[in-house]
Parts: C-alpha cells; structure tokens; sequence
C-alpha cells in the first residue's frame, strides 16, 4: 500500500475543500469496506485520504416536500431497520438486508454503497489489464471470464456490472442524490448518477472529482409500500447478485395503474427497467402480460458467451416478483432470498 | 500517527501507527490483543469481528484512524475475570470449536445477536452469522451453541 495522509473532516466545506488541495490523491473514505480492500490489493491509490463519516450527515428524517430524506452517512444497517424505511419503501430495507453481512452493513454508508466499485475479479488484480483501472490497457472479460458480467448496456471496453443491492432499489423509487461539489450543491437524478461504460470504462458516475454525495431523498410514492426485492446469488447468502430485481406494484381490479422495476447484476448500472413499466402500465396484471413486459425489457439484451443464462434469469424474476407482489405472497419485505 | 482510543474499558494509546495499517493490525500487533483473528482482510470471513462503538464490524476493513476515540470491545473484553462469558460457556459446551480459528468472530457476533434478540428464530441466527466462516464444524455445533447460550437466558451476559 502506498504512503497516504489521513485526515478526518468535521463539516462538508472542509471535505471539499481539503480535497480540492489534492484533487489527483485524493479521496473521500465512509465505512472502508470497499476502498479499504481495494487500497490493500493496489487498486486504489489514495494520497489523502478525508474521513467523511462524522459529517453531519447521519440521520434518517423527513424531506420537505413529503418523502424521505437520508444523510451520506446513515449505516446501511440502520437504515435497513428504520421504521418509516420498513413501512413506506420496504423494497430499500429488503434490498440492503440482502446485502454483504452484518458487521460489513454495520460499517458500511450509504454513499459509500452508491459508489462501491465493480466485483469484476480482472479490475481487483493489478497483475491483469484493465480499461476501468488503467484507461486503454484493454478488457480481457470479454473473451474471458464474464459469467457474472453484464448483459445490458455493455461496450467492447467494459463489460462490468455495478454490485450495490441497495442502488437497484433507489433506482427503481426514482431517489435523488444531493452532491457537494466545488460550484455548490446539486441533485443528480436515480436513474443517471451511474453511466453505461462507453468509451471511458474509467468512469462509473456523473460525479465529477472531489463531489461529495451529502444526502439521498426518496420521493414519496404511494406504491412504494407494495415493493420487493428478490435476488439471486450463487449462495444463500452473503454473495453478489447474479441477478436481482426491484419492484412495486400497484394493481386493482386485475389491472396495472403503475409500477416500477429495476434489475440489479445486469449493467454497468443499476438497470430501470422503464420498457417494461411502460407495457405494464394500463394492462392486465397477469403473468403472461408480466412475461411480455420481461421481454419487452430484455429485447435489448446481448449476452456474451458465457452468462446468457441471466436472460431467463432475469425474465422469470421479473414475472415472480410481481406475481408476489400481486397476490401477496411470498417472503415478507426483510426477505431477499427466492 | 497516534491512535488513542479505548478497549475493553481501558484507554489505550497506540504511537507510529501508519495510516495504512487496519484497526485490527492495531489490536494485534500494537496492543497485544490476538483474540481477533486476521483470517481473509476482505470482509469475508468475519473472524476479526470486533465490537466499534456498540455495534459488531470487521476489524480488517477499519482503517486504523477510523479508530480514533472509539469505544472497543474485543474477544478478550468479554468474559469477567476468569469467569467465561455465557457464549463462550455455551460454544464449549456445545462442542463447537474444533480448530477454533473461527470461534473468537463468532462469539462475539453470537453475543451481538443475543444482546440484541435474547431468543432468536433460527432463521436469525443464520442471517446473523452469514458473515462468520468455519471450516471445520458444518455450523451445527454452533448453532446448538447459540441455542444454548439464549436458552441459559441473559443472566450473567453484560
Ligand atoms: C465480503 C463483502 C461482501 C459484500 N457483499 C455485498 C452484496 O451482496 N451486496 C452489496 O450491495 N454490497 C456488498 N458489499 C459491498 C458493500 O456494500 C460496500 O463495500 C459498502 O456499501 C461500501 O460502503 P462504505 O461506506 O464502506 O464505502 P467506502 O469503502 O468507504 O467507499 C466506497 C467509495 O465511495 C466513496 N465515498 C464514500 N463516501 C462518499 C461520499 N459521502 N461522497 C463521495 N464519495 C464517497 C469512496 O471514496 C470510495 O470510492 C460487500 C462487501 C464485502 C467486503
Ligand atoms: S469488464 Fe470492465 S472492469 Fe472488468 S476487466 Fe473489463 S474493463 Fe475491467
Ligand atoms: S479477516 Fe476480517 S473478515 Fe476475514
Ligand atoms: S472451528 Fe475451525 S474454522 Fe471454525
């Protein structure tokens, strides 16, 4: 590990500004459950490393215009079990509970969970080439190992999947997130804080170097107390998605009047599945008419040689998790298991 | 860097701690306290959970300055005197340590949990210790161990 400085910042305007000193060494550390991994196995490099966790960023309250407002530094755990987070937006606590472990949950932020880096085992070994980690070295998960990759929205340069459980959830609820940048405070939308890799693998998020995520807001959403997380992993528990979904529904007398889906171990991002929401919306809530709105989203889907299995993967979550939703069964909102 | 902080009730001062190092490296090495176990320092193994300001983390991803005034508890913090701590009572009773390279994480993890759920469904006990490996036992042992450490009740158990 390289020689670093640590300091521990007490209010935003010190973060950004003692950032703003180092901007090409610096940055911003929450929980450490990623960064800290990742500056052990060489992949991150800090020079300066700014503690963000005793901001003023640590509580859990209502936003001014109903919905729900969450500082940077709320724990994942604390949040998974906070009261109006259960009862209002199950599928966020459900999304969380079937994330990593407790003790990593306990240390674990939430802007830290936003900006986790990808599992892609070539990005976490320096001895292997990597576009995301060095820009132009190329990406050897193409023709190589990509089962768990992506199957969505990939490019030639990357085919790496965004691992946050929590972000499929904040992305289907449409949340916001609230950035401190050195222009000032700005609301960057859910989806479109992460970006598809293109070009520039390098970059996960719109943030620009130096922003500091402050706050996440939930809008308030009515069908967001019927929502669900489902996920599938390779173990019971305690590993990433393979696939996972996010969805609320909201169904009457047989039809649709809305919904929202998100798809998690698909992309580069967490995945808005709006093509499907859009076939869904006016229809009839049945599965066949869940399957054509699944397909109608996974049209687009290009797998690689190796992980075409999450297509159907996907498809038949999709159909389950609103077929629960619809019915009411299945595990309650703290279940993240099928 | 120093690092001052307290565990197991007592300040304690740790000096020319590197900033690289992990709160764990710190308990180990610097503060003589083996009980935490450094087994993977990825996060996935859970044999260095260590209580930090009242809630249960993995020492290896703490980084050493994250450290600083915090409350710890280690492994060693739990029993009184010569007295074991019920779980630690239980996880021998029970049979559940065999190599024991697991057992410090998991005792304090299974003390966590009961401090926090004195009688937990099995499911609980489960979704709790996801986080805790053991190579040796096939986990059964352990949780027969958490049943009894609950069904003893919480007398005794701080
Ligand atoms: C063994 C293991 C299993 C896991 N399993 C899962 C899983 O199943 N599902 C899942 O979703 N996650 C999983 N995780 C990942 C875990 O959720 C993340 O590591 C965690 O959420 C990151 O949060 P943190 O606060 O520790 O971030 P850190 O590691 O501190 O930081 C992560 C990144 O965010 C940046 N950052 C932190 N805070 C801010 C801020 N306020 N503003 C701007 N930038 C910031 C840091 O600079 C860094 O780049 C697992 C992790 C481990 C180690
Ligand atoms: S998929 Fe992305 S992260 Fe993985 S090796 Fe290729 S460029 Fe790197
Ligand atoms: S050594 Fe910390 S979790 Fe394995
Ligand atoms: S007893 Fe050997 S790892 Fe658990």
């Amino acid at each position: 590990m390289r020689p670093f400085t640590f300091v521990r910042a007490i209010d935003a305007d010190q973060a950004v500004a003692g950032y703003a000193r180092e901007p090409e060494w610096a940055m911003y550390l929450g929980g450490g459950t990623n960064l800290v991994d990742l500056m052990r196995l060489g992949v991150a490099e800090p020079g300066l490393l700014i503690d963000v966790t005793r901001l003023p960023y640590d509580r859990v309250e209502e936003a001014p215009g109903g919905g729900l407002r969450i500082g940077a530094a709320v724990r994942n755990s604390d949040l998974a079990a906070d009261p109006a987070v259960r009862r209002d937006y199950p599928v966020l606590a459900a999304a969380l509970l079937a994330g990593a472990s407790g003790q990593l949950r306990n240390q674990a932020t939430v802007g830290g969970n936003l900006l986790q880096r990808t599992r892609c085992g070539y990005f976490q070994d320096v001895t292997k080439p990597c576009n995301k980690r060095r820009s132009g070295s190329g990406c050897p998960a193409v023709e190589g190992d990509h089962r768990n990759l992506a199957i969505l929205g990939h490019s030639e340069h990357c085919v790496a999947t965004h691992p946050s459980d929590m972000a499929v959830a904040l992305t289907a609820l449409g949340a916001t997130v609230h950035v401190r940048g050195r222009a000032g405070e700005r609301i960057v939308p859910m989806p479109g804080l992460h970006r598809l890799p293109g070009d520039e693998p390098d970059r996960d998020t719109v943030l620009d170097p130096g922003d500091l995520i402050t706050a996440v807001e939930l809008p308030p959403l009515e069908l967001a107390a019927r929502s669900r997380y489902r996920k599938v992993r390779e173990r019971a528990s305690f590993a990433f998605a393979l696939v996972s979904v996010a969805a609320a529904l909201d169904a009457e007398d047989g039809a649709v009047r809305d919904c929202r889906i998100a798809l998690g171990g698909v992309a580069h991002v967490p995945w808005r599945a709006e093509a499907a929401e859009e076939e869904l919306r006016g229809g009839p809530a049945t599965d066949d008419a869940f399957r054509a709105a699944a397909d109608a989203e996974l049209a687009a889907a290009r797998p690689l040689r190796d992980n075409g299995y999450k297509v159907p993967l996907a498809r038949e979550l999709i159909v389950r998790t609103l077929a629960e939703l619809r019915d009411g069964t299945g595990a309650d909102a703290s279940g993240g298991t099928p | 860097m120093r690092v001052e902080l307290t565990v197991n009730g007592e300040p304690q001062v740790a000096d020319d701690v590197w900033e690289g190092e992990s709160l764990l490296y710190v308990l180990r090495e610097r503060l003589g306290l083996p009980g935490a176990k450094n087994a993977c320092e990825q996060g996935e193994c859970g044999s260095c959970t260590v209580y930090l300001d009242g809630t249960v983390v993995c020492a290896c991803l703490v980084a050493a300055g994250q450290a600083e005034g915090a409350e710890v508890v280690t492994v060693e913090g739990l029993a009184d005197g010569d007295a074991l701590d019920p779980v630690q009572r239980a996880f021998l009773d029970a049979g559940a340590v065999q190599c024991g390279f697991c057992t410090p994480g998991l005792v304090v993890a299974v003390h966590d949990l009961l401090a926090r759920t004195p009688d937990p469904a099995e499911a609980d006990v489960r979704e709790a210790l996801a986080g805790n490996l053991c190579r040796c036992t096939g986990y059964e042992h352990i949780l027969a161990a958490v049943r009894l450490a609950a069904e003893r009740g919480g007398e005794g158990r701080s």
